[in-house]
């Protein structure tokens, strides 16, 4: 299991992070493929199937208690052949001000991932969005379509493939801007 | 005899039919309505007055801005974080410098954090003006617009001394600020200090406790502590509904451990509430910049970061090493550590925040905004389910929705 | 005793003067009642939105202009302002408006957004709003200052002058609005 700390983690952050380990590896043992610290966050990486129950144990058990969610985004890797995509989960627990980072990865070939609208309500856009740029398909979500662009769009504008501008644009030639 | 609710729009109660069919209208409100502030539509099935459903539509605005800073080095996204909540720029400026100087562990010295402070707040200020008297606007009292947007172009007055522009201000670098402010930017300052709580007093007095203002914007949109925690709200709108969350507090960035302020909390989650939690920090806002002022400490204005921070000009000229850095930092040529960083400030909006991925390049290989308003937004549908329409139009008012922010 | 004192004004048209009476061209008479009431609809979409609304406060007072009534209804707007970034999704609705306005009508483009797509040369962008409509007068600026807003619309109002009355009904009006495919 891959295991790094940052250089110049605080004491506080190696003591969450040791504390949130344990817990983890109690409940989901081989389930929690990595951890370490980066910067001033503990990170956990996590397998794709059992996303949703670490979740909703970080939110619910009592010591842990990050019950807000305050962001998830998809990032792409394509060099990472067999886990191009990941999702990012952000928790804030506000009453001890402890933050941690979830990731899960998985490979281009099976995008499905389990919701976490029914633990979080405000969950529902964040995944559209990354719906809408990556192409992840939330299983159990319940109005799962494009939210930001357009509606025919076919194709998930924010993986690496894609080129930033329009692809239809003919009067702006490359050289002279820089591309 | 049982009608058909389609053709005629009644039903015949009958012994085994309790439920009445109702037929419903369908009004589209948006994207380009005078009371929306900014581009969104929503879709409302509407009982008469009193709305059923709503369907919001965003994205009428997405700029691709998570796109658009995989490909500028560093220095060039500061603009694109301008246009988030273009309200209170100098805010997004701010919070992206942090997060950059945070990957690259670079310490900004205390003079440059009291700086950027005073002008966090001042942007503050400027935010909840406009939230403030867009509110007022809605509910008919224009009077109270006109008289605060002056003192706006005050504030729009102390930015261009410090940076040049007025409303996307690109303000700061990455390590400090780009000058210190100067002679005019001080008087100016102080004038904006010593003038402004008349005026404010003068909108309060005209709107707070006035009955019509009351009656409009108490119960109107209201939501609960737990639904606004559920829904990830923050800023201005969580407070309001009682929860004190205030990053400024609980994760200090740019010394504002020093300073001494209290965060303002409602109870109702209602428009009346967002009102006056907006209008007490504004008065917070003021105390920061007196605290400010008066301790200001003497130091560099930005910190020693050759690679990200521009040399002086006669360096440039003369020492080569100087010339050598400017020209890697004007052409984006700067390596940055790898590493993932995610570091939030509280906007006028809530809780603002930058998660950025750097592989070592020259561009982030990913940038991710978390934008306060698009996440708040998703909650309006339930608030206004069941009130009014024009309770509807108050509630996003109130809200303070900007739509830079919501699409980016 | 009273003094007389001519009052110059640079709006005078050419005409024959007298007392109590002013002839010149009904053109010229047209022009000069359009271009000083001109209802504007304000399609403020992003943050020269925000620039504008300080225009239009009383710092830099639009209605001096005439501009004292904005129309959210494009049936009752003569000038359309278009200000910030239009998205591919927000096309068709700004192509809606600009034909459900009547004629004559003008088109201001306020922003380099609006102009020609700005600093966002992105897939989602519409690169300038020239793609879809005609636009009259463009304002360079990324938010312009109110100061050239207001040159902006003064521009407008030269253009509205000096309009022949026969230009909206002219075979090369209409040849401009098919290039766009409106008719």
């Amino acid at each position: 299991m891959h295991h790094e700390i940052h250089p110049n983690a605080s004491p506080a952050t190696i003591e969450l992070h040791n504390h949130i380990k344990d817990a983890l590896l109690q409940s989901f043992d081989n389930d929690i493929t990595g951890s370490q610290i980066d910067y001033d966050f503990p990170v956990f990486t996590v397998a794709k199937n059992r996303i949703h129950d670490v979740l909703e144990f970080l939110k619910n058990s009592e010591n842990m208690g990050f019950k807000f969610l305050t962001t998830l985004c998809g990032v792409h890797y394509p060099e990472n052949k067999g886990s191009e995509f990941a999702l990012v989960y952000q928790l804030h627990n506000m009453e001890k001000n402890n933050r941690v980072r979830i990731k899960t990865f998985m490979s281009s070939a099976d995008l499905n991932v389990p919701t976490a609208t029914d633990l979080w309500l405000g969950a529902n856009w964040m995944e559209r969005e990354a719906f809408d740029f990556y192409g992840f398909r939330f299983q159990g979500h319940p109005d799962l379509r494009r939210i930001l662009n357009m509606d025919e769009m076919n194709y998930h504008p924010l993986r690496k493939e894609y080129a930033l501008e329009d692809a239809g644009r003919d009067d702006k030639e490359d050289k002279y801007f820089g591309r | 005899m049982k009608g058909t609710s389609g053709n005629i729009g009644q039903t015949f109660a009958t012994a085994s039919q309790v439920t009445e069919q109702k037929d419903y209208s369908i009004l589209n409100l948006g994207p380009t309505h005078p009371a929306t502030h900014g581009i969104f539509q929503n879709i409302l099935t509407m009982d008469g007055e009193i709305i059923v459903k709503a369907e919001p539509t965003i994205g009428y605005i997405h700029r691709a801005f998570e796109k658009l800073a995989e490909r500028r080095p560093y220095n060039q996204i500061t603009p694109i974080t301008d246009r988030l909540n273009y309200c209170s720029s100098p805010i997004n400026n701010m919070g992206w410098h942090m997060t950059v100087e945070k990957l690259i562990g670079c310490e900004v010295p205390k003079r440059a954090q009291y700086l950027r402070v005073i002008i966090m707040e001042l942007s503050r200020i400027a935010d909840h003006i406009v939230c403030d008297t867009v509110i007022a606007v809605d509910t008919g009292a224009m009077t109270g617009f006109l008289y605060l947007f002056q003192w706006r172009e005050k504030i729009y007055e102390i930015f261009e001394e410090i940076c040049g522009a007025r409303l996307t201000t690109n303000i700061g670098r990455i390590g400090g600020l780009e000058r210190d402010f100067n002679e005019k930017a001080w008087s100016r300052i102080h004038a904006f200090m010593k003038e402004f709580p008349k005026a404010l007093s003068e909108f309060d007095k005209l709107v707070t406790r006035n009955r019509i203002f009351m009656d409009r914007t108490i119960n109107c949109g209201p939501i609960s502590a737990e639904n606004a925690l559920a829904y990830s709200f923050t800023g201005p709108n969580l407070r309001a509904a009682g929860v004190d969350y205030d990053v400024r507090v609980m994760s200090p960035y740019s010394s504002y451990e020093d300073f001494d302020f209290t965060i303002p909390v409602g109870t109702n989650g209602d428009t009346y509430d967002r009102y006056m939690v907006r209008m007490e920090e504004m008065w917070q806002s003021m105390r920061i910049i007196e605290q400010a002022i008066k301790n200001m400490p003497d130091g560099a204005y930005h910190a020693e970061v050759p690679e990200f921070y521009l040399p002086p000009k006669e360096d440039v000229y003369s020492k080569m090493e100087a010339l050598i850095y400017q020209f890697k930092i004007v052409m984006g040529e700067t390596d940055v550590p790898k590493g993932e960083v995610y570091h939030a400030v509280e906007g006028g909006n809530g809780e603002l925040g930058f998660y950025l991925i750097s592989d070592g390049g020259r561009t982030p290989y990913r940038l991710h905004m978390r934008r306060p308003c698009f996440i708040y937004y998703q909650a309006y549908p339930s608030m206004i389910e069941g009130g009014m329409l024009s309770d509807a139009i108050l509630t996003m008012s109130s809200m303070n929705v900007i739509a830079g922010e919501l699409d980016a | 005793m009273t003094t007389n004192v001519d009052i110059k004004s640079d709006y005078k048209p050419e005409g024959f003067e007298g007392q109590g009476f002013f002839a010149t061209s009904l053109d010229k008479a047209v022009g000069l009642a359009r271009a000083n009431s001109l209802w504007p609809l304000p399609f403020a979409t992003s943050c020269c939105g925000i620039e504008f609304m300080a225009t239009m406060a009383s710092h830099y007072d639009l209605s001096r202009f005439g501009m004292e009534r904005l129309s959210f209804s494009p049936r009752q707007a003569d000038l359309l302002m278009v200000m910030g970034t239009i998205s591919k999704k927000m096309a068709p609705i700004l192509r809606q408006v600009y034909e459900q306005m009547a004629e004559p009508k003008w088109v201001l483009s306020m922003g380099a957004c609006a102009s020609s797509g700005g600093i966002f040369d992105t897939y989602s962008v519409l690169q300038g709003i020239d793609r879809i409509i005609p636009v009259d007068v463009y304002i360079p600026g990324c938010p312009p200052r109110p100061e050239q807003v207001l040159d902006g619309i003064l521009k407008i109002q030269e253009l509205a002058k000096n309009e022949a009355r026969t230009r909206r009904t002219s075979p090369e009006y209409k040849a401009m609005l098919a290039k766009y495919g409106l008719e």
